[in-house]
């Protein structure tokens, strides 16, 4: 029976619905010159509350129980929770990074944020969905809103390029993971997690339930990104505006993470021995093809679209390492997405009206013109590189050590000989901002919320270092009660 | 109370310290100056307590500070200092003060940056010699790259780029295998204490491959033949002051490595291995000196010279394997190891910052536009002449007490390996004085050299501070000694006993 009681650990999905429609109005009687200040507001504000009210429920929520409402189509745990969280975190900062680029090509519009405000429904849809009908849901969710967010600036060639091409190739991934779904229920005869779980369980494997595997694999590589399925995401990086850019490698990737532990930990734990190979050989690929590449792009988009590549294939190793892999995965891909939209942030600083300032050259002395953001973009390339004390040494030890513990050695030797060769292309994006002169001296003008948010981004770095701990076993903690 | 934190203040103050310097921005230079000199010298002052009040009688580890940090994984805030690192603590504080002034006049770009990053490298190089927990010493021994990496590219000469990305790299991939090895440990052990660790009973096979893991780590630090080539690159490039903490202290933290990892944690590894540790210490002494004589470069002479003088540091600490085998005084091979590392840190320091002396003056380091420099600077040649002697190893200087332990403890294990290693007392002296002969004596050589002028109040205190410590440690290097010898006979028994399972 449906009660309305039901619908309270589902508010702040219902709350950002809500608002993502008043944003979407009060976006029509918001004009250019206004510089869209209000919405922005509002759409941070939304996420304020909704942290606050994740918050609480988790809090009140004894010892990580889990509520399964509308049927078993979802689902409210700690795991999820933390997830949220840090989508909402995500959010505020890439509404700050928009707000900037929107105002610098002076395209302000109220649908920006409301499409925002859309896929991070969905994002928060498929963290905590439950059952594959409300999975495909949100996935559809974040894709729709993710194509329009591409080809924002309608006169752009190259952003209505790259949402062609993305929305073609994630109609095919939805259909072949759709496609998956239906093998799957075939062989179960649920769609909801648990109950496949309990019917794998019960009976041998039989080859349907494992082609069913290998689609649904397939479609959440594509939306990760993991080679071979990775060929959108350099294309889609560069082509959309880097407000979008930044937007796709915050949310959208949290969802994907969360999709794969729910079908692939949850739902298929028992045919472990099934996916896990296939998994470390789009993880194995994901490293080698990602660090490779991006050791010859000029356009940083680019570049760190590649990064982005292997940082995933990274992360994917942490689920290779089994159930105590998730939380180091998880931790990774927190921590990864941080670093990323801060990258992503400081090339939205450097930009002006109509010129992103992607090529690498662009960050050409940019220590001279300004060394506090200088020092932040370093900050972040050093914690990519997995250089300590920065965070993200911290997030690759995790992974590591699940993995080793799993008794892949030899992929823990291959990925850290990759993890070198990458270091050689964050190096060189220092070299350029630090040793090399400046062409312009042109100054760069960023009021002062957008900064205090990069600051604070960056900082985060070092910061982390005091809450890592807590951090880390919190991760801990919601991965043994999934 | 104080005590009990003197090394998290070592390693905090000057790091902070920097990050404050960064705030502070180009345009105060003037003050920015003045505030690095005070951090290094209060720093320096600081660490005075640490020889003061060292227990010289116990190989126990003193001034031990102990926190949980990151639970899940075990890992602990975890410091103190030996018999063995607490002379290399002091050596980084006399150094950073040095470099400190040396950088005063010559440093005029991002001054604030430079002496951040001088004094960060600090905290981070304090930082390895005092920590005890396995993943706290990586975390410091990768880190110091990024401050070193700056260094050499923001202030370093026309093929910077190419030296510092090379520098950086070689040593990240030595690392990232070490890492691995640690974690090994880590799962089989479930600690990273190095007290435990070194206790852990392994089997050979394990010890094999980790020996290896750390050798890449280390061997490239030191730098060891063959995987010296980026040391030279490093050392050219470098500013003065990136010489002379490269030379003087960072290639001590491979030879600090050997002592505090492979030796205690992997003994048999270490034992089977020390044939091949001892050849490359010999091609590294011979070999590499002879390559040193042929240097046109003044930096690239020392800094060829540094990886000749560091070899016998790999060869005294893997002596004691073949000594103890046959009852050889193996104490003496490890002490000469450790007295090398001191000295040579002073004497390297000493060389690069004559170099940089005389840089300063006709921007070029090149031996042929030089000559004839006694006769405008008298104090800075009796000063270089003083020092290049030291670095040949005449006795009297602290140069030649390492290597004459080192000489002496090889005789006893055997005579072709003693004979091998005493051919430096040749080479040494050959590309030293030398390069000596064509740059400070002779005649007047160009115009240039006779407008240069002698050593300013603030060079020459500096070469002095330098050669008071030389002359000192070579004259009377019992302290030193007395210091060590507790923790040296503890790590020789410990080595001795076989731990494979």
């Amino acid at each position: 029976m449906f009660g309305w009681s039901e619908l309270i650990p589902a508010l702040p999905e219902l709350l950002v619905l809500a608002m993502a429609c008043v944003v979407l109005i009060v976006g029509l009687y918001s004009s250019n010159r206004s510089g869209g200040g209000f919405i922005v507001f509002l759409s941070v504000l939304t996420m304020l509350f909704a942290i606050i009210i994740t918050a609480k429920d988790h809090v009140a929520t004894v010892d990580f129980s889990r509520q399964l409402l509308f049927n078993g189509s979802f689902i409210r745990d700690g795991f999820g929770d933390l997830l949220k969280i840090v989508v909402y975190i995500l959010m505020i900062a890439v509404f700050f990074y928009a707000k900037q680029y929107l105002r610098t090509n002076q395209n302000v519009r109220g649908e920006y944020f409301a499409l925002l405000l859309f896929a991070t429904l969905g994002t928060m849809v498929m963290i905590s969905g439950y059952n594959f009908i409300s999975l495909y849901l949100g996935l559809e969710l974040v894709a729709l809103s993710s194509y329009a967010l591409v080809a924002y600036s309608r006169t752009d060639i190259k952003g209505n390029e790259a949402a062609m091409k993305y929305f073609i190739l994630g109609a095919m991934a939805s259909g072949l993971f759709l496609y998956g779904v239906s093998l799957l229920y075939g062989a179960t005869g649920s769609l909801q997690i648990n109950e496949i779980s309990a019917a794998i369980a019960r009976q041998d494997n039989d080859m349907m339930l494992v082609l069913g595997l290998i689609f649904i694999l397939v479609g959440i590589a594509f939306k990760l990104g993991a080679v071979p399925f990775h060929m959108w995401l350099p294309d889609v990086y560069e082509g959309a505006p880097v407000a979008t850019t930044l937007f796709l490698s915050s949310a959208p990737k949290i969802a994907a993470f969360a999709l794969a532990v729910r079908v692939l930990s949850q739902g298929m734990e028992n045919i472990f021995d099934y996916w896990q190979p296939m998994v470390a050989s789009l993880a194995l690929l994901s490293i080698v093809i990602g660090n490779v590449f991006a050791l010859q792009q000029d356009n940083l988009k680019r570049m760190f679209a590649y990064s982005t590549i292997s940082h995933i294939g990274f992360m994917l190793l942490g689920l290779v390492g089994g159930a105590d892999g998730v939380a180091s995965a998880m931790f990774y891909i927190i921590v990864y997405l941080i670093m990323a939209i801060g990258g992503f942030g400081v090339i939205v600083l450097l930009s002006s009206k109509g010129i992103e300032a992607e090529k690498i050259s662009d960050f050409k002395g940019l220590n001279q013109r300004n060394s506090w953001y200088a020092f932040m973009m370093l900050l972040i390339l050093f914690s990519m590189a997995g250089v300590p004390p920065l965070v993200g040494f911290f997030a690759k030890l995790y992974v590591l050590q699940a993995l080793i513990a799993a008794g892949y050695l030899w992929l823990a030797i291959v990925a850290v000989i990759f993890a070198v060769i990458g270091a050689f292309y964050y190096l060189r994006v220092v070299k350029v901002m630090y040793f090399d002169e400046s062409e312009t001296d042109q100054a760069i003008d960023v009021s002062f919320d957008v900064k205090a948010v990069l600051s604070v981004n960056a900082l985060a770095q070092l910061g982390l270092l005091v809450i890592l701990p807590v951090l880390f076993q919190y991760c801990i903690y919601v991965t043994k009660t999934l | 109370m104080f005590e009990q934190s003197l090394l998290s203040v070592l390693i905090w103050l000057p790091m902070i310290g920097g990050l404050l310097l960064l705030a502070l921005g180009q345009q105060r230079a003037g003050m920015v100056r003045f505030l690095a000199l005070v951090l290094s010298v209060v720093t320096f002052l600081l660490s005075l307590p640490l020889w003061t009040q060292f227990d010289g009688g116990s190989a126990a580890l003193q001034f031990v500070e102990k926190t949980v940090w990151i639970d899940a994984l075990n890992i602990h805030y975890h410091l103190g200092v030996n018999g063995i690192s607490m002379p290399l603590v002091i050596l980084t504080t006399i150094i950073t003060v040095l470099i400190v002034l040396s950088a005063w006049k010559v440093i005029d770009k991002n001054v604030h940056q430079y002496m951040a990053a001088m004094l960060i490298l600090e905290g981070m190089l304090i930082g390895v010699f005092s920590a005890h927990d396995a993943l706290l010493f990586y975390l410091f021994f990768e880190a110091m790259l990024i401050p070193m990496f700056i260094i050499i590219g923001i202030w370093g000469g026309p093929n910077r780029v190419y030296a510092t990305l090379k520098f950086f790299l070689y040593t990240f991939l030595g690392s990232v295998l070490m890492l691995i090895g640690l974690i090994y440990l880590y799962m089989t052990s479930g600690t990273w204490n190095l007290t435990e660790l070194a206790a852990l009973p392994l089997t050979m096979t394990e010890q094999t491959w980790l020996f290896f893991a750390f050798f890449v780590g280390f061997a490239i630090k030191i730098p060891m033949f063959p995987v010296h080539t980026w040391l030279p690159d490093a050392h050219v490039e470098a500013p003065t002051g990136g010489s002379v903490v490269l030379a003087a202290i960072m290639l001590k933290v491979g030879g600090y490595g050997f002592v505090r990892f492979s030796l205690p944690i992997l003994p048999d590894a270490s034992q089977e291995f020390t044939w091949l540790l001892i050849t490359l210490s010999l091609i590294a002494i011979i070999y590499i000196g002879l390559v040193a004589i042929v240097q046109k470069d003044m930096k690239k002479l020392i800094a060829y010279s540094s990886i000749s003088h560091m070899g016998f540091v790999t060869l005294g600490i893997f002596l004691v394997f073949m000594l103890m085998r046959s009852d050889g005084n193996s104490d003496m091979a490890l002490t000469g190891a450790m007295i090398q590392m001191v000295s040579h840190g002073f004497i390297s320091a000493a060389m690069f910052l004559c170099v940089g002396v005389l840089y300063d003056r006709l921007h070029t380091r090149m031996i042929r536009d030089y000559g004839g420099v006694i006769n405008t600077m008298p104090w800075f040649g009796g000063f270089f002449v003083f020092f290049a002697m030291a670095n040949s190893g005449l006795p009297g200087t602290s140069g030649f007490v390492g290597e004459f332990m080192v000489i002496l403890a090889s005789f006893q294990a055997s005579f072709w390996i003693a004979f091998c290693a005493a051919i430096t007392l040749i080479l040494g002296a050959a590309y030293s004085l030398w390069m000596i002969k064509r740059v400070v004596f002779g005649t007047i050589t160009n115009e240039a050299v006779e407008s240069m002028q002698d050593v300013t109040t603030r060079e020459f205190f500096i070469l002095a501070v330098l050669a008071v410590f030389v002359l000192v440690l070579g004259v009377w290097p019992e302290p030193l000694v007395e210091v060590m010898r507790a923790s040296v006979q503890q790590l020789i028994e410990h080595v001795s006993v076989s731990k494979v399972i």
